[in-house]
């Protein structure tokens, strides 16, 4: 029970934003996440939360606090794409999930950055897992819109969103289809009807959603919809929605679009020649490699799940493990990111990655280096959220650290330390008390209930 | 078929369910009972397996890291197996004997086919459209009668990945979870068939898939039936084996296929392979087994197994659990990634499942992980030892390790040759042998096989 005192100030609530601190480790094998192999025997340098220096040959500053990383890998944190950190706690229970809001007269201006819970236990157990910082997206519920997604890093802070709105989810597969009344024919009338009536109505009335580039007006509800959620088999868009719209017509905010076969996807970069501005990020694309030219000369980035490589639906007949490799090597930028089942877990993301090393051995697959393998959790997916400073250990990124016990990728490797913008953190969950509380069933003085 | 009569085992089961079906004639004419007996026919079992051996040739693996499955490890090995069967397994010593080919194995390792106790594959195959929805028959909280095997679509692209990506050579196809009492299983060996008896495991014992908790109350409850609670669930099941005793104690009772199944739990010959997460569940189903004489083989998925390992070691039980998934319903709320390591500690038994056509083609990963979590809490796990997670104890759980699970001589030659130590994520299958045949190269991309469907698609033959 010695663990009590120590954990009250640990696990009990979350602090305000610890300020920044300094922080270096030497002696590590260090993998910068820019795509490079890892360097043996390097330094890492924070201060003031950025990265000041990584590689060999770094000095350590007078006065910064150095760890021996000695035996150890030092990389930037993970970045997990397209998660629903803090909008669930358990998905099952509908009551702690807020991920789709297939009741709701809204979509496109869904946001869930106000919604974030950094308590969640997913939070924690991502950041135990090496996760520094995410993209969380609603899902779909009611309309090819899902909503409004945020980049957030999991400091243990109630300070989790660093860019509210930072882009919009659409679906314009099969579930798109379906969502929008039936068939791929009303989704793209849908989506096509959308942007204009967007673009007219953001020139009209002079508004500006919430953008990336932080000019964030509030646009007024619609007085004639207060009240109204008579939505049910309309697939138009409230004022609200179409409100919230402005900004990925004027491409200020990115536009995510799901879409998984080939002929979906170009459909969706044909969409580039109407609206010119949009500056679009293909998720899932499970056939994107028979596409790959085509998606890397218009220089749309892709979201992809590594492994999925079975027929699941008539929009990815021709899925293969070696899709994200024949992307990579035709000039497209992907990011590894989504989560097919509940084992998929972010923190599970440098077995995907991992995975994309060995499939370099089998004859007639295509997989990725190393170093392009650990940017695909790294660097690669937070240059597509639209954060160049994270997920890379470069002077000025942000000072997210995470210790290894062995090379990331491997299975058998997990996170010994984890700093965020230069501040350890803490490892401990809901998991790692229920380990500690029956790591011996011995009873006979008492119940394991009082083991805390 | 002639394997059984050497090895004896599960080959038991046949003559039971004849003899049940014989006993099932109510008018007492015997020319009658045979008439209605088609289970007792000169076949001796219904459905019966055709799965034949394909031909191989006489292999020896040479130099490589053995993983035997039963715990064993050999550097620098020798692997003999010849006419379906392993002959020898040794260290470098082994004597080669004259017309074997010879394959090299330095750098590389030996394990024994992996086995996957949970799967849905042919009864949930992809493409996962609403017509191919085969496994739960969700009409009735109990349906002991049905069987996965009238389920499975032998062209499920999925058994390929798990051959390739996996090595998986055996594995056990359950119906789904909605019921608390789902129906049989079937085993199958890993090989492409026209049709699901070409699949069928030679001899291996019926399994009855049972569901504790959340998903048969939320199914039936949502229907305003019963059961809508957990107590419901134990009423129910309770009430059904109170029928089957009934059943079997009758002298000459109707044929009841649901009956006939519980039966054969009730006298030994069906095992119970048991989906149930939570710690106070499971223990109240070994009470529940105590109380109308049945055992449980294995709980599948039991998160919270690690909460009552001494109770499982007791009751000889397996667990039959992910590496790391968790949080997804409220049963699984109290998942954590060191279950395994913490389940074998106490010297309960560990099996890797699946539960996903995903999951199936990295068990080996999965093992690995739930290795490691356990070697970071103190608790260190030999490498070989691990490898039984997804080998040996999975057959021992499913009736069929006399004949798989491990090499040892004698037993069926189902071998994977992994291009490194399957134990890091950098390994791939690099040549699965089925029966001593050869079914899978990764350098030979026309030892690969292509599910019906996927022929003219695109994709067609790719890697996957």
């Amino acid at each position: 029970m010695s663990a009590r005192l120590l954990l009250g100030a640990a696990l009990v609530a979350l602090a305000a934003p610890a300020a920044a601190q300094d922080v270096a480790i030497t002696g590590a094998t260090v993998a910068l996440g820019d795509g490079s192999e890892p360097i043996e025997n390097a330094t890492v340098v924070v201060q003031g939360g950025r990265v000041v220096a990584a590689g060999s040959g770094v000095a350590v500053p007078a006065g910064v606090p150095t760890l021996d990383g000695s035996d150890m890998w030092v990389t930037p944190g993970l970045f997990a794409s397209l998660t629903s950190l803090g909008l669930v706690d358990v998905d099952a229970v509908s009551e702690s999930n807020d991920l789709d809001a297939d009741d709701s007269p809204f979509s496109a201006a869904l946001d869930v950055s106000p919604v974030i819970n950094p308590n969640a236990q997913d939070f924690a157990y991502s950041r135990a897992g090496g996760v520094t910082r995410a993209s969380v997206t609603p899902e779909a519920g009611a309309s090819i819109f899902a909503g409004q997604g945020a980049l957030v890093d999991l400091g243990a802070d109630y300070d989790a969103v660093v860019q509210p709105r930072a882009f919009q989810l659409i679906e314009m597969g099969e579930r798109g289809a379906r969502l929008a009344g039936g068939s791929r024919t009303s989704a793209h009338a849908l989506l096509r009807n959308a942007l204009h009536e967007a673009g007219s109505f953001g020139e009209a009335a002079q508004l500006r959603g919430g953008s990336s580039s932080g000019g964030s007006t509030v646009v007024g509800v619609d007085s004639r919809r207060i009240g109204s959620t008579d939505r049910s088999g309309d697939v138009l868009l409230t004022r609200f929605d179409a409100a919230a719209l402005v900004p990925v017509v004027s491409g200020e905010q990115k536009l995510y679009i799901r879409v998984e076969r080939a002929a979906d996807i170009l459909a969706m970069l044909s969409l580039l020649e109407e609206f010119p501005e949009l500056d679009m990020v293909l998720v899932g694309a499970t056939e994107g490699w028979m596409v790959a030219g085509q998606i890397a000369a218009a220089g749309v980035p892709v979201i992809a799940v590594a492994l999925r490589d079975l027929p699941v639906s008539f929009e990815q007949l021709a899925a293969t493990q070696s899709n994200v490799g024949r992307m990579v090597d035709a000039g497209v930028m992907v990011g590894i990111g989504g989560y097919d089942s509940s084992g998929d877990h972010p923190r599970n993301l440098p077995q995907q990655a991992g995975n994309m090393v060995a499939l370099n051995w089998v004859t007639g697959a295509t997989g990725l280096s190393w170093g392009e393998a650990f940017a695909s959790i790294t660097s690669v997916p937070a240059r597509i959220a639209g954060m160049d400073d994270a997920g890379v250990l470069a002077a000025g990124a942000h000072g997210d650290l995470v210790l290894w016990d062995g090379d990331p990728l491997e299975v058998s490797s997990a996170p010994v330390r984890v700093f965020i913008e230069g501040v350890e953190q803490s490892l401990e969950n809901h998991q790692t008390r229920l380990r500690e509380r029956y790591r011996s069933l011995d009873e006979s003085e008492l119940p394991r209930g009082y083991e805390w | 078929m002639s394997r059984l009569s050497m090895k004896g085992g599960p080959a038991a089961l046949a003559t039971t369910i004849a003899a049940l079906a014989l006993a099932s004639c109510t008018t007492g004419s015997g020319s009658q009972s045979l008439a209605r007996t088609p289970v007792a026919d000169a076949a001796g079992e219904p459905y019966a397996s055709t799965y034949e051996r394909f031909p191989g040739v006489p292999t020896a693996i040479v130099g490589a890291t053995i993983y035997d499955g039963a715990g064993g490890q050999i550097d620098n090995g020798v692997v003999l197996f010849a006419d379906g069967d392993v002959v020898a397994v040794g260290d470098a010593s082994l004597a080669i004997p004259e017309g074997y080919t010879r394959i090299d194995g330095t750098g590389r390792y030996v394990t024994p086919g992996i086995i996957d106790i949970h799967s849905h594959l042919g009864d949930y195959p992809t493409p996962s459209v609403a017509a191919h929805s085969d496994g739960n028959e969700a009409t009735s909280p109990t349906t002991p009668e049905v069987w996965a095997e009238h389920s499975v679509w032998p062209q499920d692209p999925g058994f390929s990945r798990a051959l390739a990506n996996g090595g998986v050579t055996t594995l056990q196809i359950l119906p789904g979870s909605a019921n608390l009492m789902g129906g049989r299983s079937v085993t199958l060996r890993n090989v492409p068939s026209r049709t699901v008896q070409g699949m069928k495991f030679p001899g291996a014992p019926y399994s009855l898939k049972m569901a504790c908790g959340e998903n048969p109350k939320r199914v039936y409850g949502g229907r305003g039936s019963m059961p809508s609670t957990r107590m419901g669930n134990f009423a129910v099941n309770r009430g059904t084996w109170i029928e089957a005793q009934a059943y079997m104690a009758e002298e000459d009772p109707d044929r009841d296929l649901a009956m006939e199944t519980l039966v054969g739990v009730l006298e030994g010959e069906i095992l119970v392979q048991n989906h149930c997460y939570r710690a106070d569940e499971m223990a109240l189903v070994l009470s529940m087994a105590d109380e109308f004489g049945y055992r449980v083989s294995a709980f599948h998925h039991a998160v919270e197994s690690y909460k009552i390992a001494d109770l499982l070691r007791e009751h000889d039980v397996c667990s039959a659990v992910w590496a790391d998934w968790y949080g997804f319903k409220m049963e699984a709320y109290d998942a954590i990634p060191e279950n395994a390591a913490m389940i074998h500690q106490q010297g309960a038994c560990v099996v890797i499942h699946s539960d996903d056509e995903n999951g199936i083609q990295r068990l080996n990963q999965e093992a690995a992980k739930a290795q490691a979590d356990g070697h970071r809490m103190g608790i260190d796990i030999a490498d070989a030892d691990v490898i039984s997670w997804i080998t040996l104890n999975a057959a021992h759980a499913m009736g069929i390790d006399e004949m798989t699970g491990s090499l040892e001589p004698g037993k069926m030659a189902d071998v994977v040759l992994w291009n490194g130590d399957p134990l890091s994520i950098y390994s791939r299958p690099q040549m699965v042998w089925i029966d001593g045949a050869l079914m899978y190269d990764m350098d030979d991309p026309d030892r690969r096989p292509v599910s019906d469907f996927e022929l003219g698609q695109p994709g067609e033959g790719d890697v996957k």
